[in-house]
C-alpha cells in the first residue's frame, strides 16, 4: 500500500522536473539500449548461423584430408582444409574410391549417405542462363547420387539422374521451376530434352534438361524476389571433368549419419579408421572429421564471447548512469530536507522514508530501463535488417535488463535514501 | 473535562554539544503538566528555550535528564521507531510555516498521517474529506499548496494535525506568518476544536496577547518556568455575543 503511494509520489516528482529526470535517465537509457541492441544482433546472427547449418544438415559430418598439425593433434575446428602447404597434395594423399568403399562397408550401419559435391558456380560467380533478353541467376553444382537423394527434391516433371548419367558423365541437368517460369513460360513438360547454356565468368557450359524440381526458398535468404538464384544440378562426374578436377581421389566430403549415431563419437571413429589404416605412413597429411554439431557449438561459443565482451563494455555505461541517478537523488534529498522533516513529524519511520527514496530511484531506473529496451530493440532490429537478416529479439535479455535496472535503482538509491532516513527530524524541519 | 494528565514533564533538562567545550544547557529543570481537554499556552521570548521544549513535547527530541510521559507513554525509554509511531498517533503538529508537502493536493496532505498509520485508502480519503470540510476547505481539497493562501494552508495543516485523532495538538506559532484577520480565523478553529471536541491543545507563542486566549499560560524565560497564570478568554460563544 505504501509502495503504490510511493510510486505515485515518485512519478509526480519526475513529472515536476521532466528535463532533469530525462537527463538523469539518459545514462541508464544508453546503457540498457546498447546491451539490448548487442544482444539482439548477436542473437539474430546466432539463429541465422544455426539455421544455415541446420539446412546443411545437423546430422552431417565433414571429413577431409588436411595437413598434419605441428603438435600432431588434429584440429577440432576443422575449418581450414588444406591450409599451409608444406608438400603439395598428391593423388596418393587423397581418399580413393577404394578407401571410401572400404569405409562405407565397414560402417554401413552408421552411414546413410556419402555426399560428394563439386561446385562449378557458387552464388558469388554470377552465373546466368540467358534466353533472348531475359536471364536467370543460377548456381551450378555437381552432385553424386547420394547428394542428390539427400536434397530430397520434389520433381515436377522429367527425372533425376540415373546410372549412366554418372558413369558416362553425361551433360544432363536438373533445373528449378522458377528458371522454367522465367525462361520457358512455365512449360515444365516441353522443356525436357532442351539444351540450355550457362555462362560462368566468360565460360559456357551446355546441358540437356532432364528434370524440373520445385524450388524451395532457403530459410535465410536475402529477401524474396521474383528472380531468385536457383540451383542447377549436374552429375558429379560431369562437374569434375568440367572443372578439370583430374585428381584420382577425394579431398573432402560430407557424411550423413543414421539417426542412432552419436556424431561426436563417430567422428573419432572415422578419423581413427582412416588414419590408422591408410594414413599411418603419410608424413604430411591426415584425415580429419568433425561433426556439424561441434562446429555449431564452437561457432556459437565464439559469438557468445564477442557478445559478452561488448555487453561488458556497454554495462560500464550503466554503472555511470547509476552514479548519475545517485547524484540526482542526493540533490533531491537536500532539496526536500524540510519535506523529510515534516514527514517524520507526521509519523514516518526511518524505514518508510528509506523506502520512499529507494522507490523513487528504482522508478527512475525502471523508466529509463524501459525506454532503453525500446530503443535497444529498435536499434538492434534496424542493424540486423540492415545486414539483411531476420531480427530475433532475445526475451531473456529484456528480462535481465529490467531486473538489472531495478537492481541499479536499489544499489545507487540506497545510500541517498539511507541518508534521508537518518536525518534528524529537528534539523530537517528547521532546514531552509 | 477529565482529570487525566495528558502531558507530564518532571525536571526536564536539555543540553547541547554534550561532552564538548561548547556544552550548554537550554532547559534547566522544567516541570509542568497538561490535563486532558486543556488549552494551554507556553509563552517566551526567542532564546527562552521554547522551541527546545516544543521539540521535547512533540517527541522529536529526547530530554537530557528528567521524565516525560505523554498520554501514559514514557518518552525517554521509547526507541526511535516507537517515537515515530507516537508522533503519528498521539501528536498533531501545526507549524508556523505550514509544512505542507508540495506537489501533492490538500487531500493527500491530510491523508499522509493516516497512510503512515496504515489506514486503508478508502477510509483515509473519507476521513480526510470530513476533516477538510470541518475547517472549511472541502471545495479546495484538490488544490496543491502553492495554489492556496496562507490561511488556507494553515487550515489544511490543522486538518492534517487532526488526521489520527491525536491526544494533543501542538501548535508552534500557528498565526505567526498570517495577517491578523486570518490569524483570528485560525485561532477560532483551535477554540472550536477545544470547546466542541474537547481537544487538548498546547500553543507555543512569543505573543503574550495570543496566550491570553488560552486557559492557562506557562511563561518560559531562560530555560525555566517563571510562572503560570490564567487567560482571559471566555469562550467562542461569549465572543460572538459581545
Amino acid at each position: 500500500m505504501l509502495i503504490t503511494e510511493n510510486i505515485l509520489v515518485a512519478l509526480a516528482g519526475l513529472k515536476a522536473n521532466i528535463m532533469r529526470s530525462l537527463l538523469t535517465m539518459l545514462g541508464i537509457i544508453i546503457g540498457i539500449a546498447s546491451v539490448i541492441a548487442i544482444m539482439t544482433v548477436g542473437n539474430s546472427i546466432t539463429i541465422m548461423v544455426n539455421q544455415t547449418m541446420q539446412d546443411l544438415g545437423a546430422n552431417n559430418l565433414q571429413m577431409g584430408v588436411m595437413q598434419k598439425s605441428q603438435n600432431n593433434e588434429s584440429s577440432d575446428t576443422g575449418m581450414n582444409y588444406g591450409e599451409g602447404y608444406v608438400r603439395e597434395l598428391e593423388d596418393s594423399d587423397l581418399i580413393s574410391q577404394e578407401m571410401l568403399d572400404d569405409f562405407t562397408t565397414e560402417y554401413k550401419d552408421n552411414i546413410q549417405y556419402v555426399l560428394l559435391t563439386q561446385d562449378i558456380a557458387t552464388r558469388w560467380d554470377n552465373a546466368k542462363v540467358s534466353k533472348g533478353n531475359t536471364s536467370a541467376n543460377v548456381n551450378l553444382q555437381g552432385l553424386n547420387a547420394d547428394a542428390l537423394k539427400f536434397k530430397n527434391l520434389k520433381m515436377i516433371s522429367g527425372r533425376q539422374f540415373i546410372g549412366h548419367d554418372y558413369k558416362e558423365a553425361k551433360r544432363t541437368c536438373v533445373v528449378s521451376d522458377k528458371l522454367v517460369d522465367r525462361l520457358f513460360d512455365g512449360e515444365y513438360d516441353s522443356v525436357i530434352g532442351k539444351e540450355i547454356e550457362v555462362t560462368v565468368s566468360g565460360n559456357y557450359y551446355k546441358y540437356y534438361v532432364v528434370g524440373v524440381y520445385e524450388y524451395v526458398q532457403e530459410s535465410f535468404s536475402f529477401g524474396a524476389s521474383d528472380n531468385p538464384t536457383t540451383d542447377i544440378y549436374v552429375p558429379y562426374e560431369t562437374a569434375r571433368i568440367q572443372t578439370h578436377n583430374q585428381n584420382k581421389g577425394i579431398q573432402y566430403c560430407d557424411l550423413v549419419t543414421t539417426i542412432d549415431t552419436n556424431n561426436d563419437e563417430f567422428a573419432t571413429q572415422v578419423r581413427d579408421f582412416f588414419n590408422i589404416k591408410y594414413y599411418s605412413r603419410n608424413d604430411t597429411y591426415e584425415v580429419v572429421c568433425i561433426s556439424m554439431t561441434s562446429m555449431m557449438d564452437s561457432m556459437n561459443s565464439m559469438i557468445s564471447m564477442i557478445q559478452l565482451a561488448l555487453s561488458v563494455i556497454a554495462a560500464i555505461s550503466l554503472v555511470v548512469g547509476g552514479i548519475g541517478v545517485m547524484n540526482i537523488m542526493l540533490v533531491s534529498i537536500t532539496e526536500r530536507t524540510k519535506e523529510i522533516g515534516t514527514r517524520k513529524a507526521l509519523g514516518a519511520t526511518n524505514g518508510s522514508i528509506r523506502l520512499q527514496f529507494i522507490t523513487e530511484s528504482v522508478v527512475i531506473c525502471l523508466i529509463g530501463g524501459i525506454i532503453g529496451i525500446l530503443a535497444g530493440v529498435g536499434l538492434g532490429t534496424l542493424a540486423v535488417k540492415f545486414m539483411g537478416y531476420e531480427a530475433a529479439v532475445s526475451v531473456q535479455s529484456i528480462v535481465i535488463a529490467v531486473g538489472f535496472s531495478m537492481a541499479i535503482g536499489v544499489f545507487f538509491g540506497y545510500y541517498p535514501a539511507n541518508k534521508a532516513a537518518k536525518l534528524n527530524p529537528i534539523d530537517a524541519l528547521r532546514y531552509e | 473535562m477529565g482529570d487525566n494528565t495528558m502531558l507530564d514533564l518532571r525536571n526536564i533538562h536539555k543540553s547541547f554539544f554534550i561532552g564538548t567545550p561548547n556544552e550548554f544547557e537550554v532547559l534547566h529543570g522544567v516541570n509542568f503538566h497538561v490535563k486532558e481537554g486543556e488549552f494551554v499556552s507556553i509563552v517566551g521570548q526567542s532564546g527562552s528555550g521554547k522551541s527546545t521544549l516544543m521539540n521535547i513535547i512533540g517527541a522529536l527530541d529526547r530530554p537530557t535528564a528528567g521524565e516525560y510521559t505523554l498520554d501514559g507513554v514514557d518518552i525517554e525509554k521509547a526507541k526511535d521507531h516507537e517515537l515515530s509511531i507516537l508522533r503519528n498517533k498521539k501528536i498533531g503538529f501545526v507549524f508556523q510555516t505550514y509544512n505542507l508537502i508540495a506537489r501533492t493536493t490538500a487531500l493527500k496532505n491530510v491523508e499522509l498521517p493516516m497512510m503512515y498509520a496504515g489506514m486503508s485508502k478508502g477510509e483515509r480519503a473519507d476521513r480526510a474529506k470530513m476533516l477538510l470540510e470541518e475547517v472549511g476547505m472541502k471545495d479546495r481539497m484538490h488544490h496543491k499548496p502553492d495554489e492556496l493562501s496562507g490561511g488556507q494552508k494553515q487550515r489544511v495543516a490543522i486538518a492534517r494535525a487532526m488526521a489520527n485523532d491525536p491526544a494533543i495538538i501542538l501548535a508552534d506559532e500557528p498565526t505567526g506568518a498570517l495577517d491578523s484577520a486570518t490569524g483570528r480565523l485560525i485561532m477560532d478553529i483551535f477554540h472550536k476544536l477545544h470547546e466542541e471536541q474537547g481537544k487538548t491543545i498546547v500553543l507555543i507563542t512569543h505573543s503574550p496577547e495570543l496566550s491570553q486566549e488560552t486557559q492557562r499560560i506557562i511563561t518560559l524565560k531562560d530555560g525555566t518556568i517563571m510562572g503560570e497564570s490564567t487567560g482571559t478568554w471566555q469562550g467562542l460563544k461569549v465572543k460572538e455575543d459581545a
